[in-house]
């Protein structure tokens, strides 16, 4: 199963820093398991994000972002009890949302 | 004549609707209807390819476009890069490390709620340049690179 996203949004002056933090594998397939066979990948491919319910932005990974995928962006503005929400879906097709309040 | 009145109104009203429609289109959100995921741009090794299935057609360097990265990286498992530039018109921001098995790591298509600053953590096989590409709105595809060393890989077993 998979985890919640941890979610850093913090409002000051006419921008807000958004930190986030996905839990996720991220296998590259390239590495070898002890047998020697290759490990296939699993990782997050696309990440989308809104505020207040619009589009934000939208991602696309590939298989070499690390192990539990980082991502620090900012909004133009925003302020105090704005929604965010965010969601990713891997290679295998799971999926998951998470959402957050600006702070 | 309140009758005309309302039909002129109706009228500005339509104009002001086929603006902001041009506006959304221009800023790229004729695209949200088909983002699938870009599998040929995340298996090429090469990074001119990678940006140009990105949708950059002519792509330079430009002082413009700033990277975060270290000049070493201890553990090639999490190098911090970084993207970012002031420009305008920016519709995606990409993160590509030459010498990995595919070079394209991510890509952030914009909208106009966000500034064209994105950072995240990828990993690196070996010492590579590191690109920070912006594709503008145009079709052109701006970068800057660096050289990361990386004492010990993050792909391999």
């Amino acid at each position: 199963m998979t985890e919640a996203t941890k979610i850093r949004a913090q409002a000051l002056g006419n921008k807000t820093t958004v930190r986030i933090l996905m839990s996720h594998e991220m296998e590259s397939g390239q590495r070898k398991d002890a047998a020697g066979k290759i490990i296939p990948s699993w990782f997050i491919q696309e990440l989308t994000a809104t505020l207040n319910g619009r589009f934000m932005f939208s991602a696309e990974f590939g298989p070499s972002v690390s192990k539990n995928p980082y991502l620090q962006f900012v909004i133009k503005g925003g302020k105090a009890g704005d929604k965010l929400s965010f969601s990713w879906r891997d290679n295998k097709g799971a999926t998951r949302t998470d959402e957050a309040t600006v702070t | 004549m309140p009758i005309l009145a309302s039909n002129h109104n109706r009228r500005v009203h339509l104009k002001q609707l086929t603006s902001l429609a041009g506006l959304l289109a221009a800023a790229g959100y004729s695209e949200l209807s088909h983002a699938a995921y870009n599998q040929a741009a995340f298996e090429t090794k090469s990074v001119n390819e990678a940006i140009k299935f990105q949708g950059g057609s002519v792509i330079s360097e430009s002082k413009d476009i700033l990277i975060t990265a270290p000049d070493y990286a201890e553990n090639g498992a999490a190098v911090a890069l970084g993207v970012s530039t002031s420009l305008p018109g920016v519709r995606k921001i990409l993160l590509l490390i030459e010498k990995n098995p595919s070079s394209l790591s991510a890509s952030f298509q914009v909208s106009e709620w966000v500034e064209a600053n994105f950072s995240t953590r990828a990993k690196m096989s070996q010492t590579s340049e590191v690109y920070a590409v912006a594709v503008m709105s145009d079709g052109r595809a701006l970068y800057t690179k660096k050289e990361v060393k990386v004492t010990l890989g993050g792909c391999g077993g």
